[in-house]
């Protein structure tokens, strides 16, 4: 962690977020933040508040409805000199501008051989667990992390969204930064006030163990603590992995635990086939083969739209019930 | 790592033609008026005939302007031309032709300046050598070297976009941005018929005119998309009209009489220079050539399809005007053709000394810093290819 750092504050990740955002802001004039209801509103989820009252509506602004325009258009910014900061007011509808990620966003640099770049971060709320309406819940990171040219980083604490958002911001390639809604309020921790970054890249080591490595990221690693948790009382050691970036991975941080221990569970709420978690898996059976005590087991969830009906979606979307049998498997195998 | 060189553009023979003066004498005052009226009557505004006669002397540019803009159109043609002729002895890759549809693209491009950008689809060749590109450059694209793909850091044009209409989007972006950073710069965007179908199309006239961003977008209607007519492609007639739906202006022009596609455009350039907002201009023209040279147009028309197109030509249109107007003598046009031919030969001699790239150099400019990922594989194939 690099750091100019005064005081600790209490924050909620989304109040994290918004300070990130401030923050960026007022260090650097080619910061600009836009997208659907970010301006007068200050964002769905009040990540934006305030922030086009005290930095103008040509910095902070609202866009038409339209996601392509939105990425497409602040793709054209980051080419022309500024530091564009778009939110997609859900992941779910990250979709219509795909098309802008999958053909540009990831390729400017490679494509004009670094003459331009593009130094963007698409900011998207994702993830399940807080009952929201169809296609609001969905988890593309995979789609992302597919994508050469796109970093992708995903949160799961207040003080760790604000220096990686900072990060991504500054950082020179295009950045998503997905940002789990169940966590957005119901998480609140210590933040240093001031600026400081997490370099994108460098996973964090949850909870120490030395029976089961339990590889997780976004919403999920509060599921995999309580799970642990559960496990450590019956005395098995589990040792918890935030990657906070998918691209690049930290494969080093996961392979050094997974060599450790002996035992993997991968932890995503994200559909089953193709996943991130299956990369993870692919990573630790070509890295680490040898090391296995047992297969490595995936918890996630299922080849099927996330499910809009409150009543079963805590059958979709892993619980810390599901993480722990995880752990039983892996420990009894 | 082959890094990339830099422009030539200061060596190219027809620089200083690749953008008319932007402070010459505005002709343009009646311009508005005189489009408005052909577009009323159902007609494609033109300031010359297809026989080259005048028929708005108020408007024509001053001589200078038109010889550069003949200048330019040659220059392009030949470009095209030879590009034939590469392909079919395997020193060309796979090349969308434009030739017959040069007054739409130098016209329009060089109505900009280096100031400005340029985002050109994968037939606007033309377009790109008019505002500046350098032609050892363009070959190379061509040639799917990555030389062709370094784009010169004096210019502000970026490599011909494959997927169709989504740059569009980018433009705005670009063009927002120069007005965050307080300059007048404009940018400047290609669309076929086909891919003014595309929603990308849409959302950028709509972002540029809720955002007033100073675009000028050029919708060159030729006729196809691949096997398409226009007329299956959309029961529109008048493709400048889509402007209405996003309370932008737009205006149709033939897009074989430079003179127009030049007025018109300027017109638009100025309009978003002052800040006044985006315009979107269809230039009516025709793909008299293939798709690409790999096509074969006779599997969707025929001739009839092709038919009164030769006579719209717009190269011998200016050149019949320049001759009789005493502007352009023929040997003066020999002599141009001379130039023109040792100004590519040279060019070309040039793309041929491009090195190759090594197999490592694909894993190249995907991040400002290689991922450990990326350093592992750059690794795999150092060893696998040793190179
Ligand atoms: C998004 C996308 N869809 C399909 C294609 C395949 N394609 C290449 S050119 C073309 C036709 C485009 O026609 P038009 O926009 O009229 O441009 P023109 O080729 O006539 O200049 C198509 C369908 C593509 N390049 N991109």
């Amino acid at each position: 962690m690099t750091a100019t750092v005064t005081a600790l504050r209490t924050m909620t990740m989304v109040a994290a977020i918004n300070d990130a955002l401030a923050l960026a802001l007022e260090r650097d004039p080619a910061v600009h933040i836009f997208g659907e209801d970010v301006g007068v509103m200050g964002g769905v989820f009040r990540a934006t508040d305030g922030l086009q009252a005290r930095f103008g509506a040509a910095r902070v602004f609202d866009t038409p409805l339209a996601e392509a325009g939105i990425v497409g258009m602040g793709i054209g910014m980051g080419l022309a000199g500024l530091k564009p900061v778009a939110e997609i007011q859900f992941a779910g509808f990250l979709y219509p501008a795909l098309d802008q990620v999958l053909s540009h966003l990831g390729r400017y640099r490679h494509r004009t051989r670094s003459r331009y770049h593009l130094p963007m971060v698409v900011r998207a709320p994702y993830g399940g667990g807080v009952h929201t309406p169809e296609q609001h819940a969905d988890s593309p990171e995979a789609i992302l992390a597919h994508t050469p040219g796109v970093k992708v980083v995903i949160p799961s604490t207040p003080r760790d969204a604000k220096g990686l958002l900072l990060a991504a911001i500054e950082d020179p390639d295009p950045v998503f930064f997905f940002e789990a809604i169940k966590l957005y309020r119901s998480v609140k921790e210590e933040v240093p006030e001031g600026h400081y970054t997490i370099p994108l890249g460098q996973a964090r080591v949850v909870t120490q163990g030395d029976d089961v490595t339990v590889i997780t990221y976004g919403g999920m690693v509060e599921v995999a603590q309580k799970a642990a948790a559960a496990a450590q009382a019956h005395g098995i050691g589990v040792e918890v992995i935030d990657l906070r970036t998918l691209v690049p991975l930290d494969t080093e941080t996961l392979l050094a635990s997974v060599q450790k221990t002996g035992r993997a569970v991968i932890v995503t709420e994200a559909p089953r086939t193709g996943g991130f978690h299956s990369e993870i898996s692919a990573v630790i059976a070509e890295e680490a083969i040898e090391f296995l005590r047992a297969p490595v087991v995936r918890v996630t969830g299922f080849d099927a739209p996330y499910p809009p009906f409150t009543s079963v979606e805590d059958v979709y979307r892993p619980h810390p019930v599901r993480v722990a049998r995880a752990i039983r498997q892996v420990m009894n195998y | 790592m082959t890094r990339s060189r830099t422009s030539k553009k200061a060596s190219s023979p027809a620089a200083s033609s690749a953008a008319p003066d932007p402070a010459l004498p505005d002709p343009h005052a009646a311009g508005a008026a005189a489009y408005a009226q052909a577009d009323a009557q159902g007609e494609l505004f033109q300031l010359i005939a297809p026989d080259g006669t005048v028929t708005h002397p108020e408007l024509l540019p001053d001589p200078a302007t038109r010889l550069a803009l003949y200048r330019q159109m040659r220059r392009v043609r030949h470009f095209d031309e030879r590009a034939w002729v590469l392909y079919r002895t395997g020193r060309m890759g796979v090349f969308p032709p434009y030739g017959g549809m040069e007054a739409s693209q130098v016209g329009t491009a060089a109505a900009l300046t280096p100031q400005d950008w340029l985002f050109p689809t994968y037939r606007d060749t033309g377009a790109a050598l008019a505002y500046g590109l350098p032609i050892p450059q363009t070959l190379a694209y061509w040639r799917t070297s990555p030389h062709g793909w370094a784009m010169p850091q004096n210019l502000k044009i970026l490599p011909f976009y494959i997927p169709i209409a989504t740059q569009y989007p980018h433009a705005v972006g670009a063009a927002l941005a120069e007005a965050r950073q307080g300059t007048r710069n404009v940018a400047m965007a290609f669309i076929g018929d086909g891919g003014s179908s595309e929603g990308d199309f849409h959302e950028a006239l709509n972002f540029a005119g809720a955002l007033n961003a100073s675009c000028v977008f050029i919708l060159q209607n030729n006729g196809w998309a691949i096997s398409v007519p226009t007329r299956a492609q959309t029961k529109a007639t008048n493709l400048s009209r889509r402007a209405d739906g996003y309370g932008i202006p737009g205006v149709r022009v033939d897009g074989n009489d430079v003179l127009a596609t030049w007025h018109v455009t300027r017109e638009a350039v100025e309009r978003a220079r002052r800040g006044e907002g985006p315009t979107l201009i269809e230039t009516v023209t025709y793909r008299i050539k293939p798709h690409t040279l790999a096509d074969d147009p006779s599997r969707y028309r025929t001739d009839a399809d092709n038919a009164g197109w030769d006579a719209k030509d717009p190269v011998t249109r200016l050149r019949a005007h320049l001759l009789a107007g005493g502007h352009l003598t023929e040997e003066e046009d020999a002599q141009l053709t001379r130039e023109i031919e040792a100004e590519f030969e040279a060019a070309l001699a040039e793309a041929d000394a491009f090195p190759e790239p090594t197999p490592a150099e694909i894993l190249d400019h995907v991040f400002a810093e290689p991922t450990p990922q990326l350093a592992r594989q750059r690794a795999q194939i150092l060893a696998e290819e040793g190179a």
